[in-house]
């Protein structure tokens, strides 16, 4: 496909079920997958509640999607950046969240955590890292 | 420099096509190159041949037709995001069993993976939307 790597960073910043974009934003990871590129994804704002455990979907009728969280460690996402602030603005704590795992096979397959909390001046810094972000 | 741009959101209720359709073709003008303009969520109802807009409104559709036109631009449709929306061509009217289709002739549906590529292959990646 392409020799380039880049980094790449999906930015998700609005709630999962208000809007489209958090369900057609996975959808850019899964695919994007296949171009192996070194990926991380970054939740901020209410963009944090897309990873919330326990979610149930049955009231407004739409597809659950919150379980494709955990495979991301399957299609090689192995850095998962959270946004402090925007968990305590909205009352949450990581225990709120989805226990996201990668294996590492240099580690005899261990299981290792996705999420990283960060603190927005560090999210920042992580921004200004990538090379390109896909902002949803 | 090569851009890719991408269009979240759809014509005439939201500025982002707007706004990603004078970048686009300010930085034409200026000489950039311009490797794909992608839409995607809302914004593949940019590419409706169908849509009609009042006689003294701007005509978004066309506009991003005639600047593709001038520039030899490519611009692609997202197949997901256009299936769930009712955007259709000759092929997608095929394989979906439907009665019509309704894209402009100058935008093509493909795959997400065109926009991966065009954000791996252009020096900045340029999102309008929310």
């Amino acid at each position: 496909m392409s020799e380039t790597i880049k980094k790449f960073l999906y930015l998700n910043r609005k709630a999962p079920y208000g809007t489209i974009y958090a369900w057609e934003s996975l959808e850019v990871v899964l695919i994007g997958a296949a171009f192996d590129q070194d990926v991380s994804l970054a939740f901020m704002d209410d963009g944090v509640y897309q990873l919330t455990k326990g979610q149930d979907t049955t009231g407004v009728g739409m597809k659950n999607f919150s379980p494709t969280y955990a495979a991301l460690g399957d299609y090689e996402v192995k850095k998962i950046f959270v946004e402090k602030e925007s968990l305590d603005e909205r009352g949450l704590t990581l225990d709120d969240l989805q226990h996201l795992v990668w294996e590492d096979e240099d580690d005899d397959w261990a299981e290792k955590d996705s999420i990283r909390l960060v603190s927005r001046e560090e999210m920042t810094a992580i921004m200004d890292d990538a090379d390109v972000v896909f902002s949803f | 420099m090569k851009f890719a741009i991408q269009v979240n959101e759809g014509p005439y209720q939201h500025q982002s096509s707007d706004s990603a359709y004078f970048f686009t073709k300010a930085a034409l003008e200026k000489g950039h190159e311009v490797f794909r303009v992608f839409f995607y969520h809302d914004g593949v109802n940019n590419a409706s041949r169908l849509t009609t807009p009042p006689q003294d409104d701007r005509n978004v559709v066309a506009r991003w037709a005639e600047l593709a036109e001038e520039h030899d631009l490519d611009m692609v449709v997202c197949v997901a995001a256009a299936q769930r929306r009712g955007m259709v061509d000759e092929g997608e009217m095929q394989r979906n069993g439907k009665d019509a289709t309704n894209i402009h002739p100058r935008f093509r549906i493909s795959g997400l993976g065109q926009l991966v590529e065009a954000a791996i292959q252009s020096d900045r990646l340029v999102v309008f939307g929310d």
